[in-house]
C-alpha cells in the first residue's frame, strides 16, 4: 500500500530553470551588439521616404542630426500641425539651425570638425520650403555635406 | 564533527530576473537602425570668382512643381522615365571627345559627361518624398553609368567598390587601391548636380 501512496504525492517534477539566465544573457548580448543608444527622443512624426541608391552613414561620431516633421499628437496643441524642426530635444526655427551646427561642431574633436556630415531626417510629408531654409542655413555655416536619411526601398513607393 | 559536505550552493534563482532587467533596459534605450541615405554636397555660399559660361545644351533642367509633376527640358515627363532621360543626356558625348560614351552623339545634347550638368529646381510646396524620389533617380542615373564603366574596367560594380572603400573595416592597403579606382570612375562621370534656390511658388 505505502508504495503506491508515495508515488501519488510526488506530482510533476519542477522544470529545471538553471539555464534560463544563460539564455537571457545571450539575448542581452545580442541586443547590446546590434543596437545603438538612442540619442534623443523624437517629438516629431518621422516616417522617412524610401530610396534605393543609398549609402550607409558610417562613423556615428561625425554626424549631426536634424529632425523635421509634424509634431506628434501630444505636442499638437502647443505647436500646431505644421512640420517643425527638432534640434536635440527642442523644437526650433530655421534660423536656429546655423547656431546649432556651430555648437555641435565645437563639441567634436578638432580633427573631425572638417569632415562632419549633417543627416537630415525628414518626414516624407514635409514641404520643401522648410528644407530649403535649412539648406540655406547650412550653407551659411559652411556645413555642405548633407545626407538625406531614408529607408531602403523602392523610391516610387513615395509617390502614393 | 558536524556534517562536512560540499559548501552550500549559491542561490542563482534571481539571476534570470537580473538578466531580464538588463535586457529590458537595453531594449528600451537603444534603437536597431543603421542609417543610410542619399549623400549630397550643397554649393558653397560665395559665388565662384570667375563667371563660368555654360552652354545651354550642357544643362539638363529638371523642375518639380508643387503637385509633384516634372518638367524636364521644357517637357512634361513621367517620373519613371526620368532615369533613362538623364542617362541619355549624360552619356550623349555630342562633340565626340568622349571615348567611352555609348550615347547617340546628338549635337543638341551634352558635349561630354565631364561638362554635363543637371540642374534641379523645386517649388517651396513640393513634397519632400517627391523630391527624394527625383534625387534618387538622378543619383541612380549616375550610378548606372558608373557601374557600367566599372564593370568594363574592373569587372565590378562601382557602388560595390565604393561601399568597400567607405567601410571602416577595410584594410588600409586595399583602401589605397580602391581609392584610385573609385577616383578614376568618378572622373569619367563626375556628379554635377546643381540645386538652385527654390522658387517662391504661387
Amino acid at each position: 500500500m505505502s508504495k503506491f501512496a508515495k508515488k501519488k504525492d510526488a506530482g510533476l517534477p519542477a522544470v529545471n530553470t538553471a539555464s534560463l539566465p544563460d539564455i537571457v544573457f545571450m539575448l542581452l548580448f545580442f541586443f547590446m551588439t546590434v543596437t545603438v543608444m538612442k540619442d534623443s527622443t523624437l517629438k516629431v512624426e518621422n516616417v522617412l521616404p524610401n530610396a534605393s541608391e543609398t549609402k550607409k552613414l558610417e562613423k556615428k561620431d561625425r554626424v549631426i542630426y536634424i529632425y523635421v516633421g509634424a509634431p506628434t499628437s501630444q505636442y499638437i496643441s502647443q505647436f500646431g500641425k505644421e512640420p517643425k524642426i527638432q534640434l536635440n530635444d527642442k523644437f526650433a526655427d530655421p534660423s536656429a539651425v546655423g547656431d546649432y551646427i556651430l555648437q555641435e561642431r565645437a563639441k567634436k574633436p578638432q580633427e573631425l570638425q572638417n569632415v562632419l556630415t549633417t543627416a537630415l531626417k525628414v518626414d516624407k510629408n514635409a514641404n520643401m520650403g522648410l528644407i530649403s531654409d535649412i539648406k540655406q542655413e547650412l550653407r551659411k555655416v559652411n556645413a555642405l555635406k548633407v545626407n538625406y536619411t531614408t529607408y531602403e526601398g523602392d523610391a516610387f513607393n513615395n509617390l502614393q | 564533527m558536524s556534517k562536512r559536505g560540499a559548501p552550500p550552493e549559491v542561490n542563482a534563482g534571481s539571476m534570470a530576473d537580473i538578466a531580464f532587467l538588463l535586457l529590458i533596459f537595453f531594449l528600451v534605450t537603444t534603437t536597431i537602425e543603421t542609417d543610410a541615405g542619399l549623400d549630397r554636397m550643397l554649393p558653397p555660399i560665395e559665388p565662384p570668382d570667375t563667371d563660368v559660361v555654360i552652354k545651354q545644351k550642357n544643362i539638363f533642367e529638371v523642375n518639380i512643381n508643387k503637385n509633384g509633376q516634372l518638367l524636364v527640358e521644357d517637357e512634361l515627363v513621367d517620373i519613371k522615365n526620368l532615369r533613362e532621360k538623364a542617362k541619355a543626356f549624360l552619356d550623349n558625348g555630342g562633340d565626340g571627345t568622349c571615348t567611352y560614351c555609348k550615347g547617340q552623339k546628338n549635337p543638341e545634347s551634352s558635349d561630354n559627361p565631364t561638362k554635363a550638368i543637371i540642374s534641379l529646381k523645386n517649388d517651396r510646396e513640393t513634397k519632400y518624398s517627391t523630391y527624394i524620389t527625383v534625387q534618387n533617380e538622378l543619383v541612380g542615373a549616375y550610378n548606372d553609368l558608373r557601374n557600367r564603366e566599372a564593370q568594363r574596367l574592373f569587372k565590378r560594380d562601382f557602388t560595390d567598390l565604393e561601399a568597400e572603400y567607405l567601410n571602416p573595416e577595410t584594410d588600409p592597403a586595399r583602401k589605397e587601391d580602391l581609392k584610385e579606382k573609385v577616383k578614376r570612375i568618378q572622373d569619367l562621370f563626375p556628379q554635377k548636380l546643381s540645386e538652385a534656390e527654390t522658387s517662391s511658388g504661387n
